[in-house]
């Protein structure tokens, strides 16, 4: 080759594709990273709406590893094609919603999309043999490498000298010698790398950065599709999964309810789109109705409300019921009680 | 050298950084562009974004309810 060698990474913002990156530049290669936005991503979002995180420092991981590393990022929106990937996971799914091995192999896909449309010569992942149950097994990665389509143009630095070599370290771009052999769970050997690279801070989402690993977002996405009778979503649906305490007391029907001001203030903007219900009377909270809601549902819909504001003990409640089309109306109630609010409701 | 604006509120971060970095490859260098935000994360997030990539925050102003940070394209 004529020219320096040019690698894409995909970047998490976790300490694994740090290094992985780190260990491939220290080699001579061009790297650039590459982030996947699915929108099930847990940084940002929850710590945008809830007003507990308000005062947390607001940094997107993934950024903050390509400046310490210093390399440009490409931020990419997968939400659309991601559907597929969760809805028909060939491989099936982890312990919740999650995907791990489609989404592993669907992520080097479109990673290998991109090295092909600019010119780039492979990927690196911060994969390690035996660090995850689903996607990270020895016997799992051979598989991604192959049904991605990136075949031997996939390169893991941190796990490379226990598995086959790869096109970079055949045709000498780097050596093999200066790759890693890390396996299992032990965090030790990323610990003492970093030490090594001088890598002070990093993010560590032991697994947390996606909210499908989560079992209450999981349920609720299950709730979603069965009351809608389809295995489908938009991205507001993700979004407002994400947001709020949610009740169904019909099948046909389901309640947001903001849990806090920041929360109040995020479903604020979703009012043009559904039913909103807000108390008049005494302080609480801004809930949406998402499905179809008759007035018997609506009357509910607003004794439930009620019981979650500062009303709840009052004999009578004024709830506004405001229509997507900003019509609104009073309604005079008795909020519930605890116990009217059943279990079963939750989601 | 041309001025525009990007609505990006109401879009939760990673998204107003996503919706730049695609406005941006459609500008020249010296183009300005005023990225409309309701997520404080973009004041963070936007920044760090041209810093790696070669553009620069002319500036960051807080209206209350919206941040505008404005970017100049740079050569890259």
């Amino acid at each position: 080759m004529n020219r320096q060698p040019k690698a894409i990474s995909l970047i998490s913002g976790g300490l694994d594709s740090m290094l992985a990156t780190k260990v491939v530049m220290e080699q001579g290669v061009h790297v650039e990273g590459i982030n996947f936005f699915t929108g099930f991503c847990v940084e940002g979002h929850t710590h945008a709406i809830r007003q507990k995180d308000r005062d947390r420092v607001k940094r997107n991981n993934a950024l903050w590893v390509a400046e310490q590393l210093g390399i440009k990022l490409h931020i990419v929106d997968v939400i659309e094609e991601y559907k597929d990937v969760l809805i028909n996971p060939k491989h099936g799914y982890g312990a919740n919603l999650n995907p791990c091995q489609d989404c592993k192999t669907f992520m080097v896909r479109k990673a290998l999309e991109w090295i092909e449309s600019r010119d780039f010569d492979f990927i690196i992942t911060g994969e390690v043999v035996g660090q995850r149950p689903k996607s990270q097994r020895k016997d799992i990665m051979p598989v991604v490498a192959r049904e991605s389509g990136a075949g031997d143009r996939l390169l893991r630095p941190l796990c490379a000298k226990i598995l086959p070599p790869t096109l970079p370290e055949l045709e000498g771009w780097i050596q093999r010698e200066q790759l890693h052999d890390f396996s299992g769970r032990s965090r030790k050997p990323q610990m003492e790398l970093a030490e090594h690279y001088g890598f002070k801070e990093y993010a560590q989402p032991a697994g947390g950065c996606c909210f499908l690993t989560d079992e209450p977002y999981s349920n609720k996405l299950v709730d979603l599709w069965q009351a809608r009778g389809e295995r489908d979503y938009e991205f507001d649906d993700i979004m407002l999964l994400k947001v709020g305490r949610h009740l169904r007391p019909r099948p046909h029907f389901k309640l947001i309810i903001a849990r806090e001001e920041g929360e109040g203030r995020f479903l604020e903007g979703y009012r043009r789109s559904f039913t909103s219900l807000s108390t008049l009377s005494h302080n609480g909270p801004l809930a949406l109705v998402d499905g179809k809601a008759d007035d018997n549902d609506l009357e509910l819909a607003a004794r439930i409300v009620a019981r979650y504001s500062q009303g709840r003990d009052a004999e009578r409640v004024q709830v506004e019921v405001r229509d997507a089309g900003g019509s609104c109306r009073v309604m005079d109630i008795a909020p519930f009680l605890a116990a009217d609010i059943a279990d079963a409701w939750r989601v | 050298m041309a001025r525009y604006q990007l609505d990006a509120r109401r879009l939760l971060c990673p998204m107003p950084v996503i919706r730049a970095q695609e406005r941006v490859q459609s500008l020249a260098p010296g183009d300005v562009l005023e990225v409309l935000c309701t997520d404080p994360g973009a004041a963070n997030d936007i920044p760090a974004w041209c810093r790696i990539n070669g553009h620069r925050v002319v500036n960051i102003d807080d209206l209350g309810d919206t941040l505008v940070v404005t970017i100049e394209v740079g050569d890259t």
